[in-house]
């Protein structure tokens, strides 16, 4: 009972306070600038990336079509030229870009300090703290059973799925002819495993990306799969290599390391 | 909030004055107040630890427990609407009969009379469990059962569409209609359903569910008389010979170890396929050996049917793999645990007196009358 009237009177003290003024929490001394907005627009080398689209060619020579890429981008940080940056809050740093929506690419930050940035670093995957936490902790796209599209979880394993490339290929060497990469593994939570998480810096080589009261800048990425296909850490084969999920981890770690370089700076829209 | 101003401003005033007094929640309709109870807060539970268990690994300040969180867990624990079939309920393999396992069965059929691949665990003492399911690969109990629920072969469902059904209940056409909305309000406070709160309240069911009243525990805690002299033989060779692996009151280290099974056809790694580490190939966790005498059959598999038939295997055909667990080694090279046919009765003894008639008759952790059992 008292519980009850605890809870209507704080209903009443809130409408009051919401007649007055909506304006109590701007105390913060930092200005905070209108937004900062990061496009991940997925390509195929020098083409746009279609879903079962046209087909491309990979560094072995073998012909594909891209049906489903997914990954999850996470920890983002803006940096400056003096070397300082603005860590992106945990909880809102967290998104998951799909090919097939379009909204997901674009990923929009709020309360972002007014100033010059000269780089961003983020995270390709889900950190290994974030891995682990608690249920309440996993909220919108981190929610496995809510809001997450695509299974980019593993139930079995408890760890998400950090990237998710698959399509049809005649040199696949299953039985549907597609081709399957599935790679995540956060570090294990008892036993070490393999870490698949890789961080991704990418300076703007000159150009500022300008935060002001008004103006929402937009960092325009690339984001290219025949990388994953040839990097610094190995060639894939789609013919070898039909499906790599938890079961290969040296191999999805090579493919993380191919992922990892497959970003790159296009141009900045101040 | 929005809603709540929205609501504030809809109101008037005489209605106003109604909603503080009564403080019932925004989401009725003014016009008709709800009895008092339905906005009770939730009845704390005050879970208490067995005086010869250790202190449980689950963190319960995160999920109080509640009468209401408990018995919302109960009934999604039976019921079948987490599964594609709305037939397949956690309850029908995890009988209370057989301590929560699937009676009789080697593997469990789910949905469409699918079979899986290995042999449906107990669910008891979950609070004291680092990991869950035979290789570990669930770190958190509220993780569960996205497990199965999502296995194709188990329930073939998905959590995000379980989530919607239940926000449309009551069904006429169920079994038993049960209002869901309404028990999550009276559990969570509102009627919102997400993932979250489902997980969590199927968490306070599982935590509620503790074997602590076995004939070993009346003889632990110092009454002598409880066991004869075969199950005091018994518990003396039982130490000496399984509490390596078998250890403490809850009977596991909770650790993976390889016991010298061979690998049937399908060649489940186990831990392995879990870490992706060789040494931990064709690992499985020790089992607890609370209710051990109500859970035949046996092994990761379900390829013993008897207690007579673990104890042969751990006597005579441990087989040997590079992954082995040093335990079964002997100095001359051979495998196994030295087990004369009377030690083996005399174990077997002992293990019995692990059985729980109190839970596995125990009305809270029944079925509410929304279960299946195949």
């Amino acid at each position: 009972m008292i519980m009850k009237r605890i809870f209507s009177f704080c209903l009443y003290l809130f409408s009051g306070i919401t007649f007055l003024s909506f304006n109590s929490c701007e105390s913060d001394p930092t200005p905070t600038g209108a937004g900062f907005s990061i496009e991940f627009d997925n390509v195929v080398g020098t083409k746009n990336l279609v879903l079962n689209g046209p087909s491309n060619v990979n560094s072995t020579g073998e012909d594909f079509v891209i049906t489903k890429f997914n990954y999850f981008i996470s920890n983002i940080k803006l940096t400056r030229a003096n070397g300082t940056s603005y860590v992106v809050p945990q909880d809102s740093s967290y998104f998951l870009i799909m090919e097939e929506n379009k909204e997901s690419q674009f990923v929009k930050l709020k309360n972002v300090p007014v100033g010059d940035y000269t780089g961003v670093e983020f995270m390709v995957g889900v950190d290994s703290a974030r891995s682990v936490s608690p249920v309440e902790k996993r909220k919108g796209v981190l929610d496995p059973g809510g809001s997450m599209e695509d299974g980019m979880y593993w139930a079995w394993n408890s760890g998400y799925i950090f990237m998710k490339l698959e399509g049809t290929s005649p040199a696949a060497t299953s039985a549907n002819s597609k081709f399957y990469y599935h790679i995540g593994l956060f570090g294990g939570y008892q036993t070490r495993t393999v870490n698949n998480t890789r961080v991704v810096k990418i300076d703007f080589a000159g150009q500022k990306a300008t935060v002001s009261a008004e103006e929402i800048p937009e960092v325009h990425l690339l984001v290219d799969v025949l990388k994953i296909f040839d990097g610094p850490a190995t060639r894939l084969s789609i013919a070898k290599y039909s499906s790599v999920m938890s079961q290969l981890p040296e191999k999805s770690q090579e493919i993380a390391n191919n992922y990892s370089k497959m970003f790159s700076l296009d141009h900045i829209h101040n | 909030m929005e809603k709540i101003i929205k609501s504030l401003f809809s109101l008037n005033l005489p209605v106003l004055a109604a909603f503080l007094i009564m403080g019932i929640s925004c989401s009725k309709s003014p016009e008709t107040p709800e009895p008092e109870e339905e906005d009770k807060a939730p009845t704390p539970v005050v879970w208490k630890k067995p005086v010869n268990f250790p202190d449980p690994v689950y963190d319960m300040s995160r999920n109080p427990l509640t009468e209401e969180g408990i018995e919302l867990g109960r009934f999604l624990f039976y019921d079948g609407i987490l599964s594609r079939t709305n037939q397949i309920g956690c309850g029908t393999c995890h009988q209370q009969v057989a301590a929560f396992t699937h009676h009789g069965h080697e593997l469990s059929h789910g949905v469409d009379d699918q079979l899986g691949t290995r042999n449906s665990p107990s669910i008891q003492n979950l609070a004291w469990y680092p990991s869950f399911f035979w290789d570990g690969g669930v770190h958190d109990l509220d993780l569960v059962p996205f497990n199965p629920i999502e296995n194709p072969v188990e329930m073939g469902e998905t959590v995000k569409n379980v989530i919607t059904k239940l926000k449309n209940t009551p069904l006429s056409s169920a079994k038993k209609p049960v209002d869901y909305p309404k028990m999550f309000k009276k559990a969570f406070g509102t009627e919102e359903i997400n993932s979250e709160r489902m997980l969590k309240a199927l968490s306070q069911f599982m935590l509620s569910m503790v074997s602590a009243n076995s004939k070993y525990d009346f003889y632990v805690k110092g009454d002598v008389s409880a066991f004869n002299a075969q199950e005091k033989e018994g518990l003396g060779l039982f130490k000496c010979k399984c509490s390596t692996c078998h250890s403490g009151e809850l009977f596991t280290d909770f650790s993976f170890r390889n016991n010298g099974l061979i690998p049937l056809k399908i060649n489940d790694q186990g831990r392995g396929a879990v870490t992706g580490l060789d040494p931990d190939m064709y690992k499985f966790k020790v089992p607890s050996l609370r209710n051990v005498g109500l859970t035949a059959p046996y092994m990761h598999d379900g390829r013993y049917h008897s207690l007579e038939e673990v104890l042969d295997h751990y006597s005579d055909s441990v087989h040997k793999t590079t992954t082995l667990d040093p335990v079964f080694l002997k100095p001359d090279g051979k495998t196994g645990i030295v087990l004369t046919a009377s030690e083996k009765q005399s174990i077997i003894a002992f293990l019995k007196t692990l059985n729980d008639e109190q839970f596995i008759q125990d009305a809270r952790f029944s079925d509410p009358g929304v279960g299946t059992s195949f």
